[in-house]
């Protein structure tokens, strides 16, 4: 960094978004004692066994395999149905196309507070209540839309003569779109798994509604357990941290494309 | 106004520089005189833009000083140096309108409202804007933009020299000759030191007293149209300037004779002996069609309006010949007469200098 | 790009259509249903025409909950987007720094949301928390578990903490599509560094800061989960946003009808206000095409 100036900004503001982390972390290795007993801003008294309680108890460990599950599978079906629909939109004008875009971005903007409710009693009466796949397609109302606006945004950038270039010579749609369209829009369909993972990743209050024991998601598991041992810091703690790991995972993964993905393909 | 020069400069992108291939620029002694209309030739990469950006002060060199006048401004930001530039692709402030885009130098240096608004007229004029003064910059085409950016270069008038990087590059044809005799006529009036860096021959040909060929991070040769053309100090210029290019022989040279592959050539004067690589080149303009010389097969003879270009071969090097339209041709074998007095001698690419003559200055 | 005319492309939009209508279009009919009925319990329903919905917007209660809302989201807006925008024009230009920051950056939007209300509780506590413990210690009388301020001030600062990095990486993206010889232009020209801002990079950035600022007004309007986890709403309802107000409604009180009825028109208000600015920001685009 050439300015000084600048070196300055940024270091305090990466200070600011870092230190309340870092005060998770220092907890996540302190026992209950030490944090409630005294205070100290390193563990004195370093102990893994926060993290040993969680990753030896089921009922915690599997709160990280459903989220994982219901993550990876929201992702996946939002990306293959958005594909061919933002194809359309990037490609064609047809009948209501505009409401329809609109339409579905709606869906982004509504409140998962208004949903809660009614989708508990819709999944609960087609029997998919509690189960992976009734979080992962609750979770298609925002990610769905969101992905066919980030697949379009990328797919406009594509000249349309590739297309015609590839009928031309011979190649049937479906052929087409996975050799060659894919390809080309590679960055983009991993910007939008990446929102769909994000977005999937950190909500609660559906995924809380939707499952009570065998797709309960981590983020539920800690809120049940501060209410019922209000007191155990160490081991909350723990299982913060351990939520940041796949979130810090993704992110180095598409951190060539942060930036131009936060802009949702459209700069 | 001032002369501007180049003393012992280099650059290199890398932080540490080792071989001379790190170098986009070779080191370099260069005088731009004040007032002149120079092109800066060169095909993509070889340097040019930096040239141009160490000038203006956009790139500070890796070695080497930077003088205007008597005044080192190695050191000297680019708005300490007075200098204006267009870019390749145009630049325009998108929420201004036409006419605050050409204000906006003359605005950052203060210049009473009076003489910014009849300067910017004048400007608009000569770029032919004028109807569109007061429409937003955004959503122009790329041509209106990129001739604001030509008149936002022209609109200072005191500056000490206007370096032009490609400017027409997004400008139509028709437009584009229209707007360089507009530069060159600018030229005539206020006597602004011009560069303008191109990789067309003709666009820097038609626009400059004098052209400075580039290749490869180096000026290899700097003159008027004629000595690039006649006198080709390097064969890269043979090659670049002149359509087709000049062409090369591998040769030896003894005296006032050439030997191409054992078969003689005559040359107008005496020669040095040579080192190196040798060649022997001529511009297909001075190459015609004889009953004995060097032996060549005729491949191909395209019509070009008054010309015919003869592409052929000869000792397995491609040759062209340009000749007048009324003398017959016909592919097949031929023998070519190189004219004495229009070949150059070069050694490892370098022009030999016959027996006591002197280079131009 | 010049689009054809293609009715055939319904095929290629149906699996998002019906996949989207499976979880919108019906549980958005139950809501609907819901509120226009009333219950004696039972599951037997009777017919309460727009009584609930007469009630929703003459509820002193849904007033003072939406004064909260419109006010802690101006309040974020106006803090988050200036300072976005100051961090993103800040951050290095590329290198390995610059990949640091983005990374970063990123951390705070891939938590959890109520693992951040945790971090931020824990934080905030004076009795085990960092910065409870520093402002006690610097003589300040600092609270957020009895003091509406302190709450509030907790909440919002929560707030810029989780989203301004969105902000500041949409800004980034901007200025990252700005050529070089746009600044070197502006050099030529002499112009001052707020010239440059104001002509060249704030131009640059206005179409992803409007993107910053629909997605930002959207989320914040219906934030839960984070005020939830660390205030519960209060202390009293200070901070009990739509959002906590509507689910205590619905789940809390299981009041149906009610919450059914708040439930539209939250909803219609949130659409109402974006479709503002997608028209808004279709036209600036539209606008920059010649």
């Amino acid at each position: 960094m050439k300015r000084p100036g600048s070196a300055l900004v940024m270091v305090l503001y990466l200070l600011f978004l870092l230190i309340p982390i870092y005060w998770l972390v220092n907890m996540s290795f302190k026992t209950n004692a030490e944090i409630t007993r005294s205070f100290t801003l390193f563990p004195h008294d370093l102990t893994f066994q926060n993290y040993r309680t969680i990753l030896t108890d089921p009922s915690w460990y599997m709160g990280y395999v459903n989220s994982l599950t219901y993550v990876v599978l929201n992702t996946a079906i939002s990306i293959t149905v958005a594909l061919p629909a933002a194809y359309a939109f990037s490609r064609y004008r047809f009948l209501g196309d505009k409401h329809l875009f609109f339409w579905l971005l709606t869906n982004r903007m509504a409140p998962p507070a208004v949903f809660a409710l009614p989708f508990f009693q819709l999944y609960s009466s087609v029997g998919l209540f509690d189960t992976h796949i009734a979080v992962a397609l609750a979770h298609c109302l925002f990610n769905v839309p969101l992905a066919v606006w980030i697949l379009e945004g990328f797919m406009s950038g594509v000249p349309k003569e590739i297309d015609e270039t590839a009928y031309i010579d011979g190649y049937s749609f479906p052929r087409f779109f996975v050799k060659i369209f894919m390809p080309l829009i590679a960055s983009g369909i991993g910007v939008a798994a990446f929102f769909c993972f994000m977005f999937s990743w950190v909500e609660l209050l559906l995924s809380r509604t939707l499952t009570s024991v065998n797709a309960k998601p981590i983020a539920a598991t800690m809120t049940r357990t501060v209410s019922a041992s209000g007191l155990d810091w160490g081991v909350l703690a723990a299982a913060g941290v351990l939520t940041l790991i796949p979130g810090g995972l993704v992110i180095w993964f598409v951190r060539n494309y942060i930036a131009k993905g936060f802009a949702l393909g459209r700069v | 106004m001032s002369r501007i020069t180049l003393s012992n400069l280099a650059h290199s992108y890398l932080p540490k520089p080792k071989t001379p291939a790190d170098y986009a620029l070779k080191e370099m002694d260069h005088v731009w005189q004040d007032g002149g209309a120079y092109a800066l030739l060169g095909a993509s990469g070889c340097g040019k833009t930096t040239l141009l950006n160490i000038i203006s002060g956009l790139l500070r060199p890796s070695q080497g000083r930077v003088l205007f006048g008597e005044t080192d401004v190695t050191d000297a930001p680019t708005a300490a140096r007075n200098i204006a530039q267009v870019f390749q692709f145009p630049v325009v402030y998108d929420t201004m309108t036409v006419r605050e885009n050409l204000a906006f130098p003359l605005r950052n240096r203060g210049r009473d409202a009076a003489y910014i608004a009849a300067r910017v007229d004048q400007i608009a004029a000569m770029i032919g804007m004028e109807a569109m003064l007061d429409r937003k910059a955004r959503g122009l085409t790329a041509d209106a933009k990129q001739k604001i950016s030509l008149g936002r270069g022209m609109v200072r008038e005191d500056v000490n020299a206007i370096l032009f990087d490609e400017p027409l590059t997004v400008i139509d044809p028709h437009m584009k000759w229209e707007l360089r005799t507009q530069l060159k006529q600018l030229h005539r009036e206020f006597g602004h030191t011009m560069i303008y860096v191109t990789h067309d021959q003709t666009e820097a040909l038609t626009f400059a007293d004098k052209v400075v060929v580039m290749h490869e991070g180096r000026v290899v040769q700097t003159g008027t149209p004629e000595e690039l053309f006649e006198t080709p100090e390097h064969t890269f210029v043979g090659y670049f300037i002149g359509s087709p290019g000049m062409n090369l022989f591998e040769a030896e040279v003894e005296g006032n004779m050439a030997r191409v592959m054992g078969h003689p050539v005559p040359l107008s004067a005496s020669y040095p002996a040579a080192r190196g690589r040798v060649q022997i080149g001529i511009r297909p303009e001075f190459v015609q069609l004889a009953d004995e010389g060097l032996p060549a097969i005729i491949t191909r003879v395209e019509d070009v309006g008054r010309h015919r270009i003869l592409r052929g071969e000869a000792f397995g090097q491609p040759v062209n010949l340009l000749l007048p339209e009324e003398i017959p041709a016909a592919p097949g074998p031929a023998f070519l007469r190189l004219a004495p007095e229009k070949i150059n001698v070069y050694a490892d690419d370098w022009r030999v200098l016959p027996v006591g003559a002197r280079r131009a200055a | 790009m010049e689009k054809s005319w293609n009715n055939r492309a319904w095929f290629l939009v149906l699996p998002v259509l019906a996949l989207v209508a499976f979880s919108a279009v019906v549980p958005l009919m139950t809501v609907v249903n819901y509120s226009v009925q009333d219950t004696f319990g039972n599951n037997e329903f009777f017919w309460a025409g727009l009584e609930w919905f007469e009630e929703t917007v003459t509820s002193e209660r849904i007033h003072a909950a939406l004064g909260r809302q419109v006010l802690f989201t101006a309040i974020i807006l106006a803090i988050e987007v200036p300072l976005g925008i100051f961090v993103a024009l800040h951050m290095p230009k590329k290198g390995f720094w610059a990949s640091l920051c983005l990374i970063l950056m990123a951390m705070p939007l891939l938590i959890p949301f109520n693992v951040v209300g945790t971090i931020w509780q824990i934080f905030g506590r004076v009795d085990i928390g960092l910065l409870g413990r520093t402002l006690t210690a610097l003589g300040i009388d600092y609270n957020y578990t009895n003091d509406w301020l302190d709450a509030w001030v907790t909440v919002i600062v929560m707030d810029v903490w989780h989203w301004t990095s969105l902000v500041a990486l949409l800004c980034y993206a901007g200025l990252q599509s700005i050529p070089e010889a746009y600044y070197q232009a502006a050099k030529i020209d002499q112009a001052s560094r707020w010239a440059v801002f104001r002509y060249i990079e704030l131009p640059k950035m206005r179409g992803v800061l409007l993107i910053a600022v629909l997605l930002r007004f959207m989320d914040s309007f219906m934030i839960y989960t984070e005020p939830f986890v660390v205030t519960g709403g209060g202390p009293g309802n200070s901070t009990t946003f739509l959002s906590i107000d509507l689910v205590k409604m619905a789940i809390g009180q299981f009041d149906l009808g009610p919450a059914a009825a708040f439930s539209i028109i939250y909803f219609l208000v949130i659409l109402l206000i974006s479709w503002v600015f997608y028209t808004v920001m279709t036209n600036l685009d539209r606008e920059d095409r010649p």
